[in-house]
């Protein structure tokens, strides 16, 4: 207490500026729903990593003998109609959902990303034209287009149709993120900052990348961690109307497609898929929202 | 007002026929031999080449056939599904219940969202707006994948309360639950914009000039806040109408509705490609046709939006 460096040095973090991000760290850290889903998806990407974590029995050891026998003998769930552990074929579903998810959200961000980015900086005649062409992709409703192009990708009879469901729901959901990379793009270009560095001689590609992207990008963060949620249960969908994942690809989907026709006799395998499928959904829009909150200034 | 529904229109012309043509290519482009896949596994005499080309045009160009199908389109030949059925006469059939169905969980939704919403708005950080907050969240998180097989079960065959499937001429009681399932995709979002520009336009200075008026706390929320905030929702259900349309092809699928959305999906798994070109395109039409009233809408509803 008498040393008047201790004093100095706990003050230290109030008065050091902090950035945009560092703010909304300390006010996520507050907020119970950012856990709740943060601990959610990390639950749900180990099970996708790692599934023999969660479960020692084998998803594709299935017994006809066991057909629609209730929980016990290991199985938490029980079996479904083919006699498979409906616990192990949940868990192990995790794997392609997320990974469709995932890397569809890339390609979808990657092309919002330069979608946005170009419009929103070169503005004229380049905006136009985007932005003309983001609502000829809007004006399709996205289930006719993603059925479509998916049963067309995934003629192939020998894969499992997990590239043809990627490329499909990339391919169609970068809509939104595009368009909220434009306005944020076209909000960050007019600051005082920018124009410095242009005066300063720095080239397009320099003051998009180092200048404008750095201050436009979270709300574009906040878009793609909804649409993860969304590919997911995009990659469901397109499983459960059967031009998604088939053949022996395990997806949760898949198990609800399977087990509709069968709910009468067995619940079980209809139940839980779908309890995981909109557990995992529901985590990613709670990050987005938490994210969003703690990223608008407005609400502090 | 007219030189922006003209520059409407034309984008509408050239949004149809970008669409039209990408869904006509992955439809019928790059199949190897269209006359054998016609038929089957049956081998294909020479006359009967010539006849089917005669009424499929197959030999021409992707472009010539493209070009015959738009132009039967806008003379309103659809053409003739792989099936042999005239595909005017299957879509004359399907839309009924499909436009039902919608309609009524545009009804559903809106109910709910507005209702709730404005009271959500009205006390914001409330017990009920707390508690409606979470539940959008959750029915945000529900794809319709999830809810329709589960209502079914719970709802149709566990406990009985509603029909577990419906029929062509269903009734509103038959309806109800894929309705309810179908509202759900859309209420959630309705309700956040309803609550958000409630909330916000309480604060709007109108509002306050109107409360010093004296006026009744109802009129002023009844009349003053309501008619502000209404004007982004009902955009928004008619963005909705889409959203809705894409959902009915699941929803009609788990409950057996033979509307439009289950021949669309008995078309693809068939590979039925005439079919599927034409129920998508008229669909694409009816989107782009509501979408375009809603703009118009729009501008009669605020008198402050202006098109020039």
């Amino acid at each position: 207490m008498s040393d008047p460096n201790a004093v100095a040095v706990a003050e230290a973090p109030s008065t050091a500026p902090r950035s945009l991000a560092g703010d909304a760290w300390l006010d996520l850290r507050t907020r119970k729903i950012f856990w709740i889903a943060a601990v959610l998806v990390v639950v749900v990407l180990l099970m996708a990593v790692w599934p023999s974590l969660f479960t020692s029995a084998d998803p594709r050891d299935c017994l006809l003998a066991r057909k629609n026998a209730g929980a016990g003998g290991g199985a938490l769930f029980g079996y479904d109609f083919q006699g498979c552990d409906v616990y192990a074929k949940t868990v192990y579903g995790a794997r392609d959902s997320i990974l469709v998810g995932v890397t569809a959200t890339l390609i979808a961000g990657v092309i919002g990303l330069v979608v946005g980015l170009v419009a929103g900086y070169f503005g004229r005649w380049v905006d136009a034209l985007l932005s003309r062409f983001v609502d000829i992709v809007l004006a399709v409703p996205f289930i006719l287009a993603a059925i479509v192009l998916a049963r067309r990708l995934s003629s192939n009879p020998e894969s499992n149709g997990i590239v043809a469901v990627i490329v499909t729901l990339g391919v169609l959901g970068w809509t939104t993120a595009a368009r909220v990379m434009r306005s944020a793009v076209i909000s960050a270009k007019n600051q005082d900052y920018v124009a410095a560095a242009r005066m300063l001689g720095a080239s397009p590609a320099r003051l998009m990348l180092r200048h404008i992207l750095p201050n436009a990008i979270s709300p574009f963060i906040v878009v793609l961690t909804v649409l993860l949620g969304i590919n997911i249960a995009g990659e469901a969908t397109l499983s459960y109307l059967g031009v998604g994942l088939k053949g022996d690809a395990i997806s949760w989907g898949l198990a609800i497609a399977d087990a509709g026709p069968y709910a009468r006799t067995a619940a079980a395998p209809l139940v839980w898929p779908s309890v995981f499928l909109a557990a995992t959904v529901l985590a990613f829009i709670m990050l987005g929202d938490a994210i969003r909150d703690a990223f608008d200034p407005k609400l502090r | 007002m007219f030189r922006y529904i003209v520059r409407r229109l034309l984008q509408m012309v050239l949004t149809f026929f970008g669409a039209t043509f990408v869904v006509y290519a992955l439809m019928f482009a790059n199949i190897d031999d269209p006359f054998q896949a016609l038929v089957g596994d049956r081998p294909l005499t020479d006359t009967q080449r010539a006849a089917l080309n005669a009424q499929y045009h197959l030999d021409d160009g992707f472009l010539t056939q493209y070009w015959h199908y738009v132009t039967g389109l806008l003379t309103g030949d659809f053409g003739r599904s792989l099936t042999g059925r005239s595909i005017g006469e299957m879509l004359a059939q399907a839309w009924p219940v499909t436009i039902r169905l919608a309609l009524l969980a545009i009804v559903i939704a809106s109910v709910i969202a507005v209702g709730a919403g404005v009271l959500a708005g009205l006390r914001r950080g409330g017990a009920f707006d707390t508690v409606t907050l979470v539940l959008t969240l959750i029915v945000l998180a529900m794809p319709i994948v999830v809810l329709a097989p589960l209502a079914q079960l719970v709802f149709g065959i566990q406990l009985g309360w509603f029909p577990p499937t419906a029929t062509r001429d269903a009734n509103l009681y038959q309806l109800l639950l894929p309705a309810l399932v179908l509202g759900t995709l859309v209420v959630a979002t309705e309700l956040r914009v309803t609550r958000a520009s409630v909330a916000e336009n309480l604060r709007a200075d109108y509002v306050r000039t109107a409360r010093a008026k004296g006026l009744a706390p109802k009129r002023v929320v009844g009349v003053h806040v309501l008619r502000n905030s209404l004007i982004p929702v009902i955009t928004l259900i008619g963005v909705d109408i889409g959203v809705l349309m894409s959902g009915a092809v699941v929803t009609e699928g788990v409950f057996n509705i033979p509307g439009v959305g289950f021949n669309l999906l008995r078309g693809i798994r068939t590979e039925d490609g005439p079919l599927v070109v034409g129920f998508v395109s008229v669909l694409v039409i009816v989107f782009l046709v509501i979408n375009l009233i809603v703009d118009l809408l729009y501008a009669a509803l605020d008198p402050r939006i202006r098109y020039e």
